[in-house]
């Protein structure tokens, strides 16, 4: 009986947690943000763990890895390879300026009942339609779009590879990205769909959690317009996280849309 | 009025800024160290918002390799990166210059000349910043006006990988 009970309060606990409360973090992990020299590369790691930023859990898939260049154009990673918990690549920064290196997923989440049998389902819009078999009853589709990302400077940053594509949740430094230092306020701006996101919670996580006993995390909220500060405390590596959900699916048969945004940052001493 | 009659004076000699002189010694630490590499080094005056000035030295490994040999460390020297190192498009006339081993550094500028003859009467601040490859990395700041009305003697301490810097002006 109470076994059971618990069961439900689970349950009824998995379905009411928004996404931000989801336990593992996904996250880009670059070897350097600011590189110079004749032929600079940066190695990255790509992961989902409970500890930032040790792999612990399950390495990220670079399916949807997108590499936006100085010039707006799109650089390949090289000796791209995935790991038991983590995945790599590595990246020659052949051009000046600032690199923006993304995990983008969009996508559906479904469950339903078949036979008196729960199921999900995960995929692609165009899938749908023959993923669910027409008998499942209480079907339930939500849509999903993140972006996971960290930022690298060859010589001089500039801001071309920084402007938003106008999709989901995405991030506009103010302040110059690769350029973080602990104790100066950090200016940023969230945008949703292209527009400012206002009034949404960010949250800032300093790596190695591992070796403290507090995940000491820093919170913000945007303004109206999808601006918010950060001040980091001490230098290090940063993992920074909003979401929200509305219900703009733009899929018919998605009345909700879950929207997440995530980056690793550096900062510096002083 | 022994003051005023100084000031005055002090203010007929300010006119011309060609003729000061900025006169500066900077330290490099001997390090007991079982693997030593020499320092990079940036030296630079700093404005009030804290932009680059003057660009006065940067010491960093002249060796050519296919990396780019000692470009590819620069933006260790970090503040200095940060703040205008990487707009510079190196090496640059005056400005680069190899490493250095342990010992006393002597740089005299003049005020009409390059990097200085740009440089307005103001508040200002000399910066000085050491970071050794497997080792620490310090900054060190001196204050000081330019070119100020009296000869300024100006001292700064550093604790790890600089040691003396001192700034001596001459109106």
């Amino acid at each position: 009986m109470h076994k059971r009970t618990l069961k439900w309060v689970v349950l009824a606990a998995a379905i009411a947690a928004p996404l931000a409360a989801q336990a593992h973090k996904m996250w880009l992990l670059p070897s350097a943000t600011n590189v110079a020299g004749a032929d600079p590369w940066v190695t990255v790691d790509a992961a989902i763990s409970n500890d930032l930023f040790h792999p612990d859990h399950h390495p990220a898939s670079l399916e949807q890895l997108v590499i936006t260049a100085p010039d707006g154009q799109t650089a390949k990673p090289q000796n791209a390879a995935a790991g038991k918990y983590r995945s790599v690549f590595d990246l020659q920064l052949t051009r000046q300026g600032t690199y923006k290196l993304a995990l983008v997923n969009q996508g559906l989440f479904a469950s339903y009942e078949l036979d008196g049998q729960k199921k999900r389902w995960r995929g692609k819009a165009d899938e749908l339609a023959t993923a669910i078999p027409k008998r499942a009853k209480n079907v339930q589709v939500t849509a999903s779009s993140s972006r996971v990302e960290t930022f690298v400077s060859n010589g001089k940053p500039n801001d071309a590879a920084l402007m938003p594509v106008g999709q989901g949740l995405e991030l506009v430094p103010v302040s110059r990205v690769t350029d973080l230092v602990a104790g100066e306020p950090a200016t940023f701006q969230l945008l949703l769909d292209g527009e400012p996101a206002a009034g949404l919670k960010v949250s800032a996580i300093a790596g190695a959690t591992r070796y403290r006993n507090a995940q000491d995390e820093l919170t913000a909220q945007t303004g109206r317009d999808g601006k918010f500060q950060l001040a980091w405390p001490h230098p290090g590596m940063y993992w920074i996280n909003a979401s929200t959900e509305d219900d703009n699916s733009g899929v018919g048969q998605a009345s909700r849309r879950r929207l997440s945004y995530t980056a690793t940052l550096e900062v510096l001493p002083e | 009025m022994h003051r005023l009659l100084y000031s005055i004076f002090a203010l007929l000699l300010a006119a011309p800024l060609a003729a000061a002189e900025l006169n500066l010694t900077v330290q490099i630490p001997e390090q007991k160290a079982a693997e030593y590499h020499r320092p990079y080094a940036a030296i630079w005056i700093e404005r009030a918002d804290r932009s680059v000035a003057a660009q006065l030295a940067a010491w960093y490994a002249q060796k050519d390799s296919k990396e780019g040999a000692g470009s590819k460390w620069l933006p260790d020297l970090r503040q200095w990166w940060r703040r205008g190192g990487r707009e510079l498009a190196l090496p640059v006339d005056g400005v680069s210059g190899a490493t250095r081993p342990a010992g006393q550094y002597r740089l005299t500028f003049a005020g009409g000349q390059a990097p200085l003859s740009t440089l307005a009467a103001g508040q200002y601040t000399l910066v000085v910043e050491a970071a050794r490859e497997v080792g620490g990395r310090e900054v060190v700041r001196v204050p000081f006006e330019w070119p100020g009305t009296a000869a300024q003697h100006l001292t700064a301490q550093g604790s790890s990988e600089l040691g003396a810097v001192s700034l001596d002006i001459n109106p």
